[in-house]
């Protein structure tokens, strides 16, 4: 059963990876990802962390999946040829290649005694929100803090970032909207 | 399953968003190579957490979900304030950093 499980998330999450790698419009990418993700969060639980494959589900796919479909469709993706570019671009499924060997040659060889094993034993418990949130609220409260804090600069920066400023735009945006302000 | 598929799994996906990043020039999809890349380190954590039972592991997975999703938020706040300069959606083009003189009537 665990075996099912696991080579059909792995199929989806490859199948998902290698279609936002080759998808020629943006917009298909971001709905391969979701594909990817969702994948991902079947392993999860495959692992028994139950807290992080809901986070992954709700934050991941749902949230900034949202975001990423709402700036393709703002921005409008517009197709891209693939393998259009110089020889470096040519050669990156050959990189890709040779990086999986050398990481797959670097895991068979780590002699890591545990790694044959389906794991140590836990209990129930095991990635459970409560042991989650208890290891967050005692031993890990600082980066709990720090990634708190982190998240509010991002998300004041992407304000500033994305705000509307005067001087930096095409002057006819501006003069659409000083005219709508002025009839209104 | 062994622990051991789990973080080959890993290491062939991170391969994938390593070369996707490479190979890609649209900065939207660069993000989200990015993703698949962050993503596969958080599968291999999460599997070394089950290995050796111990929850450190998916806090640290947790951290990085955060972290990705910063780099997200200004990564696609970027696009649109290029978007909104009416400057090229291409990393090919967007070379204003590294040689000024061939930027051309932006």
């Amino acid at each position: 059963m665990a075996e099912i499980v696991f080579f059909v998330a792995a199929i989806g999450a490859l199948a998902g990876a290698l279609a936002v790698v080759r998808a020629a419009s943006p917009f298909y990418s971001v709905l391969w990802l979701v594909v990817h993700l969702i994948s991902l969060a079947i392993l999860f639980l495959a692992l028994q962390a139950e807290f992080l494959a809901a986070a992954q589900l709700i934050v991941y796919a749902g949230a900034v999946m949202v975001l990423y479909v709402f700036v393709v469709s703002y921005v409008g993706g517009a197709e891209e040829p693939l393998q259009q570019g110089g020889a470096a671009r040519a050669l990156a499924p050959v990189f890709g290649v040779a990086l999986a060997l050398v990481l797959c040659l670097a895991v068979g060889g780590s002699m890591l005694t545990l790694i044959d094993t389906e794991g140590a034993k836990v209990g129930s418990g095991f990635g459970s929100p409560a042991a989650i949130g208890e290891l967050l609220l005692t031993k890990f409260l600082l980066p709990f803090e720090v990634a708190s804090f982190l998240l509010t600069v991002a998300a004041v920066a992407a304000v500033m970032l994305a705000r509307r400023r005067r001087g930096l735009e095409p002057d006819d945006d501006l003069a659409a909207s000083a005219a709508e302000g002025a009839e209104a | 399953m062994s622990i051991e598929w789990y973080v080959g799994l890993s290491a062939v996906l991170f391969a994938i968003g390593a070369a996707g990043l490479l190979s890609r020039r649209s900065p939207l999809v660069m993000l989200l190579c990015l993703e698949v890349m962050l993503n596969a380190a958080n599968l291999a954590l999460i599997a070394f957490a089950r290995m050796h039972g111990n929850g450190d592991g998916q806090i640290f997975a947790l951290i990085v979900m955060v972290v990705a999703a910063c780099e997200v938020v200004v990564g696609l706040g970027l696009i649109v304030a290029i978007y909104r300069r009416a400057l090229p959606i291409d990393i090919d083009r967007l070379s204003l950093l590294r040689d000024p003189v061939e930027e051309e009537g932006t």
